[in-house]
């Protein structure tokens, strides 16, 4: 609902996702710089986030845990690129191992957030990229546990009508 | 003699066969994130593996999968190119984002029906 655009570019393997929410930018920022309110929106309800190790400076790094419906876990890390509290945010968005170190050949994605204020509320944009299709295979093969239960409900909405 | 078969809808009707079982889009599901063998799928669920292999077979018949020999496995893949793999993929990440999003804002009007509360007087 809060979701006010996306924009797909398959050339250039980007999404850009523009939001709007009915909160000023330091209550929207703090999801974003608080571990405790990071975890709860982080990961699908089916794959919940634990937030290890969260240090939101340049060259700083955010480790998350995903534990799956069959105890099944799942680590990624954050590496800081750069960070204008309570404004914009980068990192990049890799697979780890349990100690937080990126796993060597899985898919890495640059992501990209800027907060601004509109008309009294927060307007979050949001820019994802992947370096090569590779990745977005990799990627696919491995991370896309919300996306394929939307896609499978999207074949249901589309077979009852 | 020429009969004249409206193809296309028979193609539109087995697809829509193909997919109105829940077990058949799960496989399809599964085979969209990997390349899984018949064997490894049919230990997914509590059926047969002839079952999972009639299965298969639906969802080849409609073009939706197709299998390839490898060793002594068959392996199922869905029948899409990489283009259109990289599409699904950018839809999946669409579709994480817009769960995020989703939740973000289920968070922040929490924490606004509290502050609320807490300031409330009186009805409304």
């Amino acid at each position: 609902v809060s979701v006010t655009s996306v924009d797909t570019d398959y050339d250039e393997l980007t999404i850009t996702l523009i939001a709007d929410f009915d909160a000023p930018i330091d209550r929207v920022w703090e999801l974003w710089s608080d571990p405790r309110k990071l975890e709860r929106w982080w990961g699908p309800p089916s794959y919940p986030a634990t937030v290890e190790k969260h240090d939101l400076s340049p060259g700083g790094e955010v480790v998350y845990l995903m534990t799956g419906p069959e105890g099944d876990m799942h680590y990624g890390v954050w590496r800081v690129t750069a960070v204008g509290s309570p404004t914009s945010l980068e990192f990049t968005d890799a697979f780890a191992d349990q100690d937080g170190t990126p796993i060597a050949d899985m898919p890495v994605s640059e992501v990209s957030v800027r907060l601004t204020e509109r008309d009294g509320g927060t307007r979050m944009e949001m820019r994802s990229k992947f370096e090569s299709r590779e990745d977005l295979e990799k990627w696919l093969s491995t991370g896309t546990l919300e996306g394929q239960q939307q896609a499978v409900s999207q074949m249901d909405a589309l077979l009852a009508g | 003699m020429v009969v004249d078969v409206p193809l296309a809808d028979e193609a539109v009707d087995e697809l829509f066969r193909a997919l109105a079982d829940p077990t058949r889009r799960d496989i399809l599901r599964r085979c969209s994130a990997g390349e899984p063998s018949v064997s490894r799928l049919a230990q997914e669920y509590p059926m047969s593996f002839a079952a999972v292999q009639k299965h298969v077979a639906v969802l080849e018949r409609a073009g939706l999968v197709t299998k390839e020999r490898r060793g002594r496995e068959q392996l199922v893949r869905t029948d899409a190119g990489a283009v259109g793999r990289a599409r699904q993929a950018l839809d999946e990440l669409e579709a994480t984002w817009r769960g995020r999003v989703d939740r973000m804002s289920d968070l922040l009007a929490q924490g606004t029906e509290r502050a609320k509360s807490s300031t409330t007087r009186g009805a409304g």
